[in-house]
């Protein structure tokens, strides 16, 4: 046992997560069979099916990781791609507005391309600035003003949240390993990725066991404030005690809980926001039992840049 | 050799479009025919249609399967003629300057009685984007005269914001196909055109719920 434990810690963070993840999961699966089996009456099709795409989109996301960060990075971008594409067909978008999108889906590779040529500086001014100028510039050719100005915060918007702060995750992959952190990118992303989730699942289970008053009515009616409360604590106390994994102090692991859990939960309740002006319940049902890639990955839209700059602030300054 | 060619063109092009480029959702899959012998009915808007359509089916039987094109769109270039004869396997029909000699429906008839498949688009046109038109009364001649033949009809959504009319360049969007029952029609022409229009609505409001 003990000589098992001392691997587990002595090995790379990616085979510890793994390990976290998988071992996660087998529980998972088991207490949701035995539940299925002691309830015989209650319906757990839906549990079932979220459980089996959590375990499809951990292998990726794990075996990503494993294989090489380069083969994660282009994970990020077709993450980044399916999120904007699943955007694109909830929002009504003009007809005159046909190449602009294309432009749009074109600013996907080059944004990555940022990230794995390591440009910092242009990573992070390419969607604010730039694309914020050429999609009006664009918008121009079409000639047609009615609905303009709607169509250029539409497509920003998307752009920022699916594309800009979505890569975040990629780069941050891309951060060299330094004594405070030894594990480097890899460990950052797995430590950020895993709270992201682990808090949705945490806000999820917490309001079905206690949630009574819902903390947001008009935006999403199922969110309730034992649900947040639970999430924040429960993803600090797992912030604290997976800090081996980035070498992080109790304090950093700390406010790094804080902020995932924070802004994760601001981030999902954004995109339950658009969900709900556009009239829909799930974005779309790509991920059964989940909804859509939006209905996953809201969360991490705002948490990828936020724990970015705080890990970049403390650990990374400038020129890096 | 044809097929050969078709069967390459829809593993790598095809496939991988609508697949991974596109993403196209598919409801109600058991009421694809698996008869050997069907007429599918589908609403038009985007070159992809035929495509996606097409798709639905294994590679084998797609040389048994033809959509029924314009012949003023898809016969007049010698290139496009080819490649939509070749990898698509339409069949060409004319819209304008009718007559005996020059009837649309002949070559959907022998096309049937040879035992092969249509994909058909009664509106006729691609139209406007994501609307559409009524249907044209060909196809109600057609069932009329092959009662037997299960009619399948198909709501399509999507396809004319990925690629509308007049637009060659492809943006990607979701999009979703909905398959309806077989059906069986017969009587007059406007009553074979009205149940099919009331499939194709029953399809959409299905869809809509669903989504």
């Amino acid at each position: 046992m003990e000589r098992l434990l001392n691997g587990f810690y002595t090995a790379s963070p990616v085979i510890q997560m793994g390990v976290i993840i998988f071992a996660l999961l087998t529980i998972a699966s088991v207490v949701i069979r035995l539940m299925a089996q002691l309830k015989p009456n209650q319906d757990f099709k839906e549990l079932f099916q979220r459980i089996r795409s959590w375990w499809i989109m951990a292998s990726f996301f794990w075996l990503s990781m494993a294989i090489h960060p380069q083969a994660s990075i282009l994970l990020f971008a077709f993450m980044s791609f399916l999120a904007l594409k699943e955007y694109f067909t909830l929002i009504h978008t003009r007809i005159e507005d046909h190449r602009v999108l294309f432009w749009a889906f074109l600013a996907v590779p080059i944004q990555y391309w940022w990230v794995h040529i390591h440009w910092k500086a242009v990573f992070l001014i390419f969607m604010p600035v730039y694309m914020f100028l050429f999609i009006p510039a664009r918008l121009l050719i079409t000639g047609k003003t009615q609905g303009i100005v709607e169509s250029m915060a539409k497509i920003h918007w998307g752009l920022m949240a699916f594309v800009f702060c979505l890569s975040h995750l990629a780069f941050l992959m891309t951060m060299p390993a330094i004594p405070a952190i030894p594990g480097g990118g890899k460990a950052l992303v797995l430590y950020l990725v895993f709270l992201t989730e682990i808090n949705d699942v945490a806000q999820y289970i917490w309001g079905k066991l206690f949630g009574r008053r819902p903390i947001a009515p008009t935006i999403s009616p199922k969110k309730t404030c034992a649900g947040f409360y639970g999430g924040v604590i429960t993803t600090t106390l797992v912030a604290l005690l997976l800090r081996f994994l980035t070498g992080f102090s109790l304090e950093m692991a700390f406010f790094s809980g804080l902020i995932i859990s924070l802004s994760g939960f601001l981030g999902d309740l954004v995109i339950s926001a658009i969900k709900r002006d556009v009239g829909v319940k799930d974005s779309s049902q790509l991920i059964p039992g989940h909804g859509g890639i939006l209905d996953r990955i809201d969360s991490l839209t705002y948490t990828a840049p936020l724990f970015f700059h705080f890990v970049s602030y403390l650990f990374y300054p400038a020129p890096h | 050799m044809q097929n050969f060619a078709r069967n390459l063109f829809f593993l790598l092009v095809v496939k991988p479009l609508l697949l991974v480029m596109l993403g196209v959702n598919v409801f109600q899959k058991v009421n694809l025919p698996k008869s050997r012998q069907f007429i599918m009915v589908a609403n038009h808007n985007s070159h992809l249609d035929a495509l996606a359509l097409m798709n639905l089916f294994p590679l084998g039987r797609l040389h048994h399967i033809h959509p029924v094109a314009a012949a003023d769109y898809f016969d007049v270039n010698p290139v496009i003629s080819w490649f939509s004869k070749t990898f698509l396997n339409i069949i060409p029909i004319p819209r304008t300057h009718i007559s005996k000699s020059n009837n649309p429906l002949k070559r959907m008839g022998e096309a049937l009685e040879a035992g092969h498949s249509l994909i058909i688009f009664p509106e006729g046109s691609r139209g406007q984007p994501e609307e559409m038109a009524s249907f044209q009364t060909g196809v109600a001649h057609l069932i009329q005269k092959f009662p037997q033949i299960p009619v399948i009809p198909v709501f399509l959504r999507g396809m004319g914001r990925s690629l509308p009319k007049g637009e060659f360049i492809l943006v990607p969007f979701f999009c979703d196909l909905i398959i309806g029952q077989p059906l069986f029609c017969s009587g007059k022409k406007e009553e074979i055109l009205g149940s099919l229009e009331l499939a194709m609505h029953h399809l959409r409001e299905t869809l809509n719920a669903s989504v």
